[in-house]
């Protein structure tokens, strides 16, 4: 029997206080009437209606979504094919350089990946901008969601898709027939947190970007650097009002897929 | 047929993500490290090639220049860097373990009910932005910030305390982020558990702490291990806390780099800075890949 003391009371409360109240005032401040941000001059939505009005402010919102649904989409796709490769790829030339390639960015600091990048570009004459960003995203994020999709692989029955050889499908048809839908949680998952990592981007866009695609996280960082501004509160507001619900309906479907699921 | 094509798809499975990642990872890479035994040169790009031409292998080792690391090693701010980075990762750590292993102690702990709810809890503010999470504590911890006004207003202080702009504020910005990350690898040891030790520990006459000392904390050696690498890795590299937080003098590699490249741009010097950055973090990541086959023999 476990048991539940007054002690562990304390430290969930302060610990999840320490963890949620920075954020909590943050979009208390995103309704603050005054310009000052320290004082507290009445409720108003004014920040939110400036934001509307801020056109480079939007402008680096359309970027960032775009980035950040083709680079998840395609980051999810080789990702999944990293992860197949891994598990069920058996022996190939290069495989340890290959799995090596796979983990190392997951530790590389963002500086190192973003400068190294830039660097290629650079060699080869590529024109920075949208797709550079883009292209670094995809490698980054493509192994965060061939990590999340090889334990799943990993964990599953494999005499499932065996007994699809063994009727007659083809390895193509099995796959698609019987270990895709068996993996697809963990694509769905990697997918949103390839997107996650590329909204919330900031040092590896800055050593990729060019003209004309400046990023919200590196708009927010301009802005920051000059001071804390009510609007930004409020673009941070909005952003932590979409992740969480994003995050929310993820774990309900999660929830109402659960039961489906053989043990 | 079947067979032929079934060895075809697999070839396709494993190139395309292999071709993906040698140009996008390893050849970039591969640039790094040859910039960073070029010699500065003020062009665009800023640095002269080496291995281009059709030298010979031998011209081609003549030609490798030691400059830049040489450079490393000369001028004290780059030691002071890497050292500094190391010595807030780790004072970060350690106190992102003490606060971080009540929590998942606690969550641990906590009726069966409620446990998803809070492992939802604290994965939430992972799934924030970084930057986000990393500005709210500006608004928090400036001269006239909330911290200092709440203070005040208690009389506990009579002076504002200066925290934004000194190693203080980037302690408490890398514990804030990088918490989820303790707190998970520790709740899934501690969670583990056989609680029925401890209370075979208490009828042997055991305080509460005394069981809690020889029997959870030894327990949870692999928790405590993971987490810490966990938070200790990617502090070490970080460049967003120190460069909104911490203060002209709080030195981080990071952020030496990243001077390095955009203000002074010299990117030999740069590159060199990368790769000695990396191979700081190599030894604590083969560590943790020893303890990961370990654990999973």
């Amino acid at each position: 029997m476990r048991r539940f003391t007054s002690f562990n009371l304390v430290a969930l409360v302060f610990g999840f206080a320490f963890l949620y109240l920075p954020i909590l005032i943050l979009i208390i401040y995103s309704f603050n009437a005054s310009r000052i941000v320290t004082v507290w001059g009445g409720f108003s939505t004014r920040w939110y209606v400036e934001l509307m009005h801020n056109e480079s402010i939007l402008d680096a919102a359309w970027v960032t979504l775009r980035v950040g649904l083709l680079s998840a989409t395609i980051a999810t796709f080789l990702g999944t094919l990293a992860a197949l490769a891994l598990v069920r790829g058996g022996r190939f030339w290069g495989r340890t350089l290959f799995s090596g390639m796979v983990f190392a960015p997951l530790v590389m600091p963002e500086v190192i990946t973003g400068l190294s990048l830039l660097l290629l570009f650079v060699a080869i004459n590529f024109d920075r901008g949208f797709w550079t960003v883009t292209i670094a995203h995809i490698t980054f994020s493509m192994c965060f969601v061939a990590v999340v999709v090889q334990s799943r692989l990993l964990s599953f029955d494999r005499s499932l898709e065996e007994a699809a050889l063994d009727l007659g499908a083809t390895p193509v048809k099995t796959f698609f027939a019987v270990t895709l839908p068996l993996i697809a949680p963990a694509v769905v998952a990697g997918w949103m947190l390839a997107f996650s990592l590329s909204l919330d981007d900031l040092v590896i866009a800055s050593f990729t970007t060019g003209p004309g695609a400046t990023t919200l996280p590196m708009k927010i960082y301009s802005q920051v650097r000059r001071g804390v501004t009510p609007e930004i509160n409020a673009v941070c507001t909005i952003l932590v009002a979409l992740v969480t619900m994003g995050v929310l309906t993820a774990s309900i479907i999660g929830k109402a897929r659960a039961p489906a699921r053989a043990p | 047929m079947h067979a032929l094509r079934s060895f075809l798809a697999r070839r396709v499975v494993i190139a395309i993500p292999y071709l993906w990642l040698a140009v996008f990872f390893l050849a970039p890479f591969l640039i790094v490290l040859k910039i960073s035994f070029s010699a500065t040169a003020i062009a665009m790009p800023p640095y002269t090639p080496v291995f281009d031409g059709l030298a010979t292998l031998w011209e081609r080792v003549q030609d490798l220049s030691f400059d830049n690391y040489v450079w490393l090693t000369e001028d004290a701010l780059y030691i002071k860097a890497y050292l500094s980075s190391v010595k807030i990762a780790l004072i970060s750590t350690v106190i992102t373990l003490f606060i971080g292993y009540p929590l998942a102690l606690a969550m641990a702990r906590a009726p069966d009910r409620i446990r998803p709810i809070l492992l939802m809890a604290i994965i939430l503010p992972f799934w924030t932005s970084f930057l986000i999470r990393v500005y709210a504590w500006i608004g928090i911890l400036k001269p006239e910030g909330l911290l200092n006004q709440l203070l005040l207003s208690l009389g506990l202080i009579d002076q504002p305390l200066t925290i934004i702009n000194t190693d203080w504020a980037v302690y408490i910005g890398i514990v804030y982020s990088y918490l989820p990350f303790m707190v998970l690898p520790l709740y899934a040891t501690l969670e583990k558990m056989d609680y029925r030790l401890i209370e075979a520990a208490n009828d042997l006459g055991a305080t509460p702490f005394g069981a809690f000392w020889k029997i959870t904390v030894p327990l949870s050696v692999p928790g405590i291990l993971a987490g810490s690498l966990l938070v200790f890795i990617p502090a070490v590299g970080e460049f967003v806390i120190p460069d909104l937080l911490g203060g002209s003098d709080t030195l981080m590699i990071g952020r030496t780099l990243w001077v390095e490249f955009f203000y002074n741009r010299d990117w030999p010097v740069a590159s060199a800075v990368a790769i000695v950055l990396l191979l700081l973090l190599v030894v604590p990541i083969v560590i943790f890949q020893k303890m990961q086959q370990r654990a999973s023999s």
